[in-house]
């Protein structure tokens, strides 16, 4: 079993739910988040003057599914959380010893 | 003339309520943007009533309320509150003329719907400033201030054209200039704090009481009658809207309001001429077809999404018409159509289309000019980290 953690852009959060509904998965949890990259956020010029917006929110979906399930669900996330610009995100792959469901008789 | 104390007492009463309505514009809009955007969207209110508040007592008054200049425009005789005193006909002529800021600044915080989340605040006011000298002061002119709108006989008791059908219309206008939000239609752009957007416009139904029942400018019984019709067109309007959304799917607090406002909306030019039976036909049919005018821009995919236009715009411009239809000599001493008076409906007709019409065309022509010279938006970065820190340098972010 792996997790995977994927850091995507808020407005991309939809689609990236339609595309995973549309391969058969659904199990997932969602988080807002903040934070930076390589870039250190994104700078803006005023007048010479540069202002720095250090954490810039982004969503950590989080899903935690059989080992054979984890190249088509990352290939979905790339496809469809990605522009092209600096800040489309990181996807994180992480084994999982066990998981249980909390229903279960114990 | 004589001062009397109750009318003077009654419009200082109104003015601070019609004032309240400002920042609650901000508030309801500010619920309805992006996380990123809530704080210049109210921001933006309280810019636009502390630019309209100078501009108004510096020439803005005189413009509006000066003596007449070819029907069009007033003259700068009351430039920097010139011959505006202490004394007055019932009121004051200084709180007749603080009364009318208020109006003034409201509609240009009204406006803001159209550069939501992307306007540079810069060229906003230098906009501001232009569109209040040149589209607003005209139309109160026009209606109120001896024009040739008031000439011919038109009604607009307290702004269904000077305030809605000017400040719908041109967010409209404006917002073709701007362009849409990048990422509109392609992915969804959630109002972030519905209870925020509740507030607003709870504020504005509040305020709307000293708006039209203060626009008689005295305390007696039309403006008792401009208090009930009002209360009446909003729940009519509310109601109306939440109907028709509940057929449609889930009846959303935000639809309930807006057709709340859509009845406020279009029972303001006819609140001193209309019976409450009337208030509640205008306001239910208010709602009902602001509501059709928004669902008609969603599938034209024009990006006026805080719906200045659909609410305001069309709102004011079936109250300009209604008011000819349902205006009764026994409130206000004129009659409308239903009451065999077709001239009366056919000025209406006229006020309402050229106030459309110039209001549209002037504001594009003045959205292009700033953009050409300023940039009248921000760029896509700043666009993209919201206009809370691009502009203003706060968040509500944790």
């Amino acid at each position: 079993m792996k997790k995977i953690e994927a850091i995507i852009r808020p407005e991309k959060l939809e689609d990236v739910k339609a595309a995973l509904d549309e391969g058969g998965h659904f199990a997932m949890t969602v988080t807002n988040v903040h934070g930076r990259g390589a870039q250190r956020g994104i700078s803006l010029q005023f007048r010479g003057r540069k202002v720095n917006v250090d954490l810039i929110p982004k969503v950590k979906v989080e899903m935690v599914v059989e080992d054979d399930e984890v190249a088509e669900i990352t290939q979905i996330i790339r496809r469809v959380a990605v522009t092209g610009e600096a800040g489309d995100g990181k996807i994180f792959i992480i084994p999982i010893e066990m998981s249980i469901p909390v229903r279960d008789k114990a | 003339m004589a001062i009397s104390s109750g009318d003077t007492a009654f419009i200082i009463i109104c003015t601070a309520m019609v004032m309240l309505m400002t920042p609650a514009v901000g508030l309801f809009y500010g619920g309805m943007v992006r996380r990123k955007n809530i704080i210049s969207m109210v921001g933006l209110a309280f810019v636009a009533f502390a630019v309209v508040s100078i501009q108004w007592v510096v020439f803005g008054y005189s413009l509006a309320f000066g003596p007449d200049i070819g029907g069009f425009i007033g003259g700068l005789d009351h430039f920097m509150l010139a011959g505006v005193g202490l004394d007055g006909d019932g009121i004051p002529d200084i709180l007749f003329m603080v009364f009318q800021l208020v109006f003034a600044a409201l509609t240009l915080a009204i406006i803001t719907s159209g550069v939501a989340e992307r306007v540079k605040l810069s060229s906003f006011i230098v906009f501001g400033l232009l569109w209040t000298t040149l589209v607003y002061d005209p139309l109160a002119h026009w209606a109120w201030g001896g024009g040739w709108a008031s000439q011919l006989g038109a009604l607009d008791f307290a702004g269904g054209t000077v305030v809605h059908i000017s400040s719908g219309f041109g967010a409209l206008a404006l917002c073709l200039v701007l362009g849409v939000r990048k990422g509109f239609g392609k992915y969804g752009m959630e109002p972030y704090n519905v209870p925020i957007t509740l507030l607003g416009a709870a504020l504005l139904w509040f305020g709307w009481f000293g708006f039209n029942a203060g626009s008689e400018l005295a305390a007696d019984g039309i403006a008792a009658n401009a208090f009930v019709v009002t209360n009446t067109a909003a729940a009519a309007g509310a109601l109306a809207w939440m109907i028709a959304s509940w057929i449609r799917g889930k009846p959303a607090t935000l639809g309930i309001v807006s057709g709340a406002i859509a009845g406020l909306v279009a029972i303001t030019p006819a609140a001193g001429f209309v019976d409450v039976k009337a208030s509640i036909v205008i306001g239910a049919l208010a709602g009902l077809v602001c509501y059709s005018a928004l669902l008609w821009r969603q599938k034209k995919g024009i990006d006026e999404s805080l719906d200045a236009w659909a609410v305001h715009g069309v709102g004011g411009l079936f109250g300009a018409l209604a008011t000819g239809i349902f205006a009764t000599a026994v409130i206000g001493g004129v009659d409308g159509l239903i009451y065999g008076n077709v001239n009366q409906f056919l000025i209406q007709l006229l006020d309402a289309v050229a106030a459309m019409v110039y209001a549209f065309v002037v504001t594009y022509i003045l959205a292009k000019v700033v953009d050409k010279v300023m940039g009248l938006r921000v760029d896509e970065k700043e666009e993209y980290v919201g206009l809370d820190i691009s502009q203003h340098g706060e968040t509500v972010e944790a």
